[in-house]
């Protein structure tokens, strides 16, 4: 999803402005779309395989204080519960794509969605986000 | 969760929704149990939207697994060691 990488970077930006230290949980194709955009890593700080991460929560060894799922189809909504119910950190759902109403429409457990449809333009997405401004929280 | 994708498994339903998987096994398995995300099957963590139900049919466990980018599948395995386990803790 082609706003993916570019809202993403450009929370970590703001989550760093703000003095918070970005750590980025991803599948490999999505880790290597932040480190080919972001080369010299001006923002992009760690980044781990996402299964690696929910098992080091699940066994207690690392916990966060916000999370934020990137969600563009149905396995987002549930790694996003599964943080939910793992995790003690205050949870976000970065919801975006063609059908990101239905999306939002299944998400039934407690987080702050944030939600646009956005697939090429990141503005939708980034302009909600702005209004959140979760690193203000 | 290499160690799922190495398991002698049968795909029952694939890139399906977590839902689709959930009404599955209600619809086509006498014996089930729910568990939370997380809940640990064959060595890998459960990812899915509580409550998870996973079916067990004699030796078989019925399970979903969830690929970021691909939905979630879901994959029956024979293991009798761990259909015991999943029964003992209804």
């Amino acid at each position: 999803m082609p706003v993916q990488t570019s809202i993403a970077l450009y929370l970590i930006h703001r989550l760093k402005q703000a003095g918070i230290t970005p750590v980025v949980a991803g599948n490999r194709s999505a880790v290597t779309l932040l480190v080919v955009a972001d080369p010299k890593r001006e923002y992009l700080g760690e980044a781990l395989d996402l299964d690696r991460a929910i098992d080091q929560i699940i066994e207690h060894k690392r916990d966060f204080d916000l999370c934020f799922v990137f969600i563009h189809n149905d396995s987002g909504v549930s790694y996003a519960a599964t943080m939910g119910a793992i995790s003690k950190a205050r949870l976000y759902a970065v919801v975006y794509g063609e059908h990101y109403d239905q999306i939002v429409a299944s998400i039934e457990f407690p987080c702050q969605t944030i939600a646009a449809k956005a697939v090429h333009n990141p503005m939708p997405l980034k302009k909600m986000l702005d209004e959140v401004a979760p690193w203000a929280a | 969760m290499g160690c799922v994708e190495e398991l002698p498994y049968e795909v029952l339903l694939r890139a399906s929704s977590f839902k689709e998987c959930r009404e599955y096994i209600k619809g086509h398995f006498r014996e089930s149990i729910n568990v939370t995300p997380g809940f640990k099957i064959f060595d890998t963590h459960i990812i899915g939207v509580p409550p998870i139900s996973v079916g067990l049919d004699g030796d078989f466990v019925i399970f979903p697994y969830t690929k970021p980018c691909h939905g979630t599948f879901l994959l029956r395995v024979e293991n009798r060691a761990e259909a015991e386990r999943l029964r003992t803790r209804k």
